[in-house]
């Protein structure tokens, strides 16, 4: 799985790091959604989709 | 204004009032006629106060699909958009009625303290504060009204902390926040509430730009001070966070109490658990099933969009019902059943979209540590008046209870 965020989308509502906080974080200055794993291992897909499904702003994009 | 609620509220031509009434004796769940209008179908039509007849969006994907559709915009002065109620330029509090680029770019310089790791580290002021309230409590006389003792000065005492507001004003700005959030004031007393707190507010920057403290409000300052912001955008700002950051808790952690009175097997779970999963899955259950904010995400269409079959023309207004979209069977299996141990979290309580609701992190850690604490200190807590007798907010944008009386 490969995990893209837009940046310039994202409202840093923190939601990824809720649901996957082993592949999100976010910047402290502002909030905006940051990767720490963009190919996370498979036990953490499920996070993963759950982060990209309540994204707000559809920043995060995935490639199975 | 009685026409909102009434009940028949079937005008000739067959378009429904909007907003509709709950049924009797049963205020959890969303009025029977928004429901019946969810099974006709996702878009349907409805009639507000001032005659307008915008589109209701009633299911869960049509909404999440519409909320983060850049075609549509929140911006209260757009033709077509349904207002709630009638308003004056100065009604627009802040981003929460702006479109991108001026909304992403106010909403940035105050999103810094809502990162998960920041809200995280207020858990022990927050159960402080709650402890507190709760010694209070158990301390003085009962019945005990839990809005006045608890529900209400918890969030308010959260919020007035990290801005930088003295608790010791909360009489002033609850009284106007109340005017503001109801739906039968007439825009004159909106304005003139909204006008107060500005008011209030840019003197609190005038005193935190020379002499500024550790919190929200001295941070803004700081951006006006560089020209980034304008002293007039950051006290919108600062009321906005001010209202926000108490009516909704507050309206969550009573109505949220009397939900589980109501259901005392739920209420047992969540009394009995240690296991903090339990605690944050029963938060999202009661923000998806009580959904407080009961009068829809308002927008306006700025092109023709086409959607489950329908055309919505350039200019139309739509209303996302997202109280009944959190009912929706397609997303939520048995949606009328309170159960804490579902999987809630991709509920609408919140909204969607890039107006997504910026102080959401705070308000589930104060709830989670609500629910976590009051039920287990006061394992005897139940009514002391009956479910008949309990005045409920049907006539203001946040639902929630006027008064609970409570013992143990
Ligand atoms: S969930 Fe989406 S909007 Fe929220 S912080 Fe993550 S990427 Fe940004």
């Amino acid at each position: 799985m490969k995990v893209i965020i837009d940046q310039d989308k994202c409202v840093a509502s923190g939601q990824c790091v809720v649901a996957a906080a082993d592949v999100f974080d976010q910047r402290d200055e502002d909030g905006i959604a940051v990767l720490l794993n963009s190919d996370p291992p498979a036990e953490q897909a499920a996070d993963v989709r759950h982060a990209a499904a309540v994204c707000p702003a559809l920043a995060i994009h995935l490639e199975e | 204004m009685t026409s909102t609620l009434n009940p028949a509220g079937e005008h000739p031509a067959g378009i429904p009032d909007y907003p509709m009434a709950r049924a009797a004796g049963c205020p959890f769940d969303p009025p029977p006629a928004l429901r019946a209008k969810q099974e006709e179908g996702p878009l349907t039509k409805v009639r507000l106060w001032d005659g307008s007849t915008p589109w209701l969006v009633t299911r869960y994907a049509e909404q999440r699909a519409l909320l983060a559709d850049p075609r549509v915009s929140a911006d209260v002065t757009r033709p077509g958009y349904p207002s709630p109620a009638p308003v004056n330029g100065s009604s627009k509090i802040s981003f929460i009625l702006m479109d991108d680029p001026e909304h992403a770019r106010l909403r940035r310089m105050v999103t810094a303290p809502f990162t998960i790791k920041r809200v995280e580290s207020l858990r022990p002021a927050v159960q402080k504060i709650v402890d507190e309230l709760i010694d209070d409590m158990l301390a003085g006389p009962k019945p005990v009204d839990l809005v006045e003792a608890f529900a209400l000065p918890m969030p308010s005492l959260v919020i007035c902390e990290l801005l930088g507001v003295p608790y010791a004003d909360h009489d002033f700005f609850q009284e106007n926040s109340k005017t503001i959030i109801k739906r039968d004031a007439t825009p004159e007393q909106r304005s003139a509430a909204l006008g107060q707190l500005a008011g209030y507010l840019d003197n609190l920057l005038g005193e935190k730009l020379t002499n500024p403290g550790d919190d929200m409000l001295s941070r803004l300052t700081e951006r006006i001070k560089i020209g980034e912001l304008s002293r007039q955008e950051a006290a919108q700002m600062g009321v906005l966070l001010l209202i926000a950051g108490h009516e909704t808790t507050a309206n969550m952690i009573a109505l949220g109490t009397l939900a589980l009175l109501e259901h005392p097997g739920q209420l047992a779970l969540l009394r009995d658990t240690d296991d903090e999963k339990l605690v944050t899955s029963a938060v999202e259950e009661l923000l998806r099933y009580l959904h407080i904010t009961h009068n829809g995400r308002r927008r306006a269409a700025l092109e023709d969009i086409e959607i489950a079959g329908q055309l919505i023309r350039a200019g139309d207004g739509l209303i996302m019902a997202n109280d009944i979209g959190n009912r929706d069977p397609e997303a939520f299996p048995d949606p009328d059943r309170l159960d804490i141990q579902r999987d809630a979290r991709h509920h609408v309580a919140f909204g969607f979209g890039v107006h997504q609701c910026l102080g959401q992190p705070l308000a589930r850690l104060e709830l989670q540590i609500v629910y976590s604490t009051l039920y287990r200190r006061l394992p005897t807590l139940r009514l002391a008046t009956d479910l008949e007798q309990i005045p409920f907010k049907h006539d203001g944008s946040v639902y929630g209870v006027y008064e609970l009386p409570v013992t143990w």
